[in-house]
């Protein structure tokens, strides 16, 4: 189950920046932490955050494990035109999440 | 673990102003340098948001916003953001362009300690602009046991 | 000998604390009572108040997502017996409570594993497993807003009362008690942290400590580890009392499920 909450305007004026805002529920363990029994617990992390608006990619974010726990992340975006932001993040152990909201533009 | 540190600031928490004459240690101006090779970084056009206090390290907001006209012609193509004491100096990098209009990122970081942070900027003309903040990280009471 | 040291600290903290308690004893007619939120930084409240934010909803809706998923051998959901969360509005406003047939109080998460093993006839979740926490959100987030209004049974009352007496106790190695800290010390700044008043408003909370959701009870083992006191073994009746006493205390402030706390 995918546990992600995105906020972003369901319309905007042509050519105004919205924001938009992604939450994801992910343990970012560093790597670098022991765990109950004294042994490191191995890293888990989102290395990558991906934006796409009707496909074209606008904005990307590498993380590491400074990353807070759950990752939040906010960015800008032109609304050009109508269509499907697609939201994607990839990390460790073959972790894919991907969502998608819509925006009409008008 | 000693770690666990209740009461711990009974002993006060000694809020140290950092020292701007202090060098950056190693490992950041490595990785920095990596980033922008021989160019030089300008402080100015970054702003970055953080609270100066910090209740618990393992969640500081942080926002960066770049002036940038963010247009074809002149935009901020990548935002680069590194602390000194965390085991690793990389905090993050955003790559992003025209079609985001505004130069700002926010995201959630962990700081281990408090520390400085630095955000870089890189221009589509291939200049880097920085600004950087202290942050200091309280402590937090009434932990858990670590084991 | 470290915990010693610290201990002596924390006395001399503490006797300058009490010198100044002296002065103020003021039981006006306005509730002076805090809820922890009002001792966060702006940062931390507004990351409360914005559901896109806190990431205590990212349980919320994971217990949605749960809610709605037959499990066990009656195979049937949350849903199948009780409906939308609209069934839940208030539910956790109320608890702990003493659930019909029975006659020791439980507290939601223990309601949520009786409905597991009972109804569902399923395995209960394990204590602060994530599937039982974000059941217990989604349940307490229906009751956001909504004063704390403990029920009225008179059973109760005893569980209360050893409650309060466990409120009371000294005890650890650093030989103090809830009510030293909560009641007399709440306000003061104890390594850089203000001492809040311990209202159960906002549980389950996201505690940005744990990186994670937890319980009231995890949040009560914390206390009491800080003072070097054993932690109650983690099904213990002793939660529930404490629960409960706290509960009354904070009956009619406003329930702030899930809520964050440094
Ligand atoms: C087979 C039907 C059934 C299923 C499945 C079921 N419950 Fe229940 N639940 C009940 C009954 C019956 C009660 C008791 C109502 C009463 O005491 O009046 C109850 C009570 C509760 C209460 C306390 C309500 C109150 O007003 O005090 C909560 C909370 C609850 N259930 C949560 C859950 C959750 C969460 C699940 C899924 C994990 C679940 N239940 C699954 C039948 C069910
Ligand atoms: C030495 C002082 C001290 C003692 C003794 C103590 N606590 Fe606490 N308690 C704290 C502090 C400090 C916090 C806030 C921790 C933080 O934010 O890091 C806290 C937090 C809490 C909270 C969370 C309140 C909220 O807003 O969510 C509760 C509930 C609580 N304590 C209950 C108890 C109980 C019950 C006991 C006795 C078993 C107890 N405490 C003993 C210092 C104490």
């Amino acid at each position: 189950m995918a546990n992600v909450l995105v906020n972003a305007p369901k319309t905007a004026k042509r050519g105004s920046i919205v924001e938009i805002k992604a939450l994801i529920l992910h343990p970012m363990e560093t790597g670098f932490r022991p765990g109950p029994n004294g042994r490191i617990i191995p890293r888990n992390i989102i290395e990558r955050f991906t934006a796409t608006w009707n496909g074209t990619e606008i904005f990307d974010m590498e993380m590491s494990p400074a990353i807070a726990a759950n990752p939040f992340v906010s960015f800008f975006a032109v609304a050009s035109e109508s269509g499907t932001v697609g939201l994607r993040w990839t990390g460790d152990e073959g972790f894919v999440v991907e969502e998608r909201v819509s925006i009409a533009v008008e | 673990m000693d770690r666990r540190r209740f009461l711990a600031g009974t002993a006060a928490i000694v809020v140290l102003p950092f020292d701007s004459a202090q060098a950056t240690p190693e490992a950041m101006a490595a990785a920095i340098r990596k980033v922008v090779g021989s160019s030089p970084v300008r402080e100015g056009r970054v702003s970055l948001d953080l609270p100066p206090l910090v209740e618990n390290g393992s969640t500081v907001p942080l926002v960066v916003s770049v002036e940038s006209p963010m247009t074809e012609a002149d935009y901020i193509k990548a935002i680069h953001v590194f602390n000194e004491k965390n085991p690793q100096p990389g905090v993050f990098t955003a790559r992003l362009g025209p079609r985001n209009g505004r130069a700002v990122v926010g995201t959630r970081i962990k700081l281990g300690d408090s520390q400085k942070i630095v955000a870089i900027a890189e221009t589509s003309g291939g200049q880097f602009w920085s600004a950087s903040a202290d942050v200091i990280v309280t402590l937090a009471a009434c932990l858990e046991e670590s084991t | 000998m470290k915990v010693l040291r610290l201990g002596i600290g924390l006395a001399i903290v503490f006797a300058a604390s009490w010198a100044l308690a002296q002065g103020i004893v003021d039981k006006g007619v306005t509730d002076k009572r805090r809820s922890g939120t009002q001792d966060m930084g702006e940062a931390l409240q507004k990351m409360q108040d914005d559901d896109t934010a806190n990431p205590g909803m990212l349980f919320v809706q994971l217990g949605g997502q749960l809610w709605g998923k037959a499990a066990g051998a009656a195979g049937k959901s949350c849903a199948d017996c009780h409906g939308g969360a609209a069934s839940m509005k208030g539910v956790a406003a109320r608890y702990p409570a003493i659930p019909k047939g029975t006659d020791a109080p439980v507290d939601l998460e223990g309601r949520i594993n009786l409905c597991r093993t009972a109804n569902q006839q399923a395995d209960s979740f394990p204590p602060e497993s994530r599937e039982l926490l974000a059941l217990a959100a989604y349940v307490a987030h229906q009751s956001r807003g909504l004063p704390i209004a403990p029920p009225d049974d008179p059973r109760l009352a005893p569980f209360r009362t050893r409650g309060q007496d466990l409120w009371k106790i000294r005890q650890g190695q650093l030989n103090l008690s809830c009510a030293i800290c909560h009641d007399d010390n709440a306000g003061r700044k104890l390594a850089g942290v203000t001492i809040p008043e311990a209202h159960p408003t906002g549980y389950p909370i996201y505690r940005l400590e744990w990186q994670t959701l937890g319980s009231l009870k995890r949040r009560l083992r914390n206390c009491l580890a800080g003072i070097r006191a054993e932690p109650y073994a983690y099904d213990a009746a002793e939660y529930v009392m404490l629960d409960l006493f706290l509960m009354d205390r904070a009956k009619g402030m406003t329930l702030e499920s899930p809520a964050v706390r440094p």
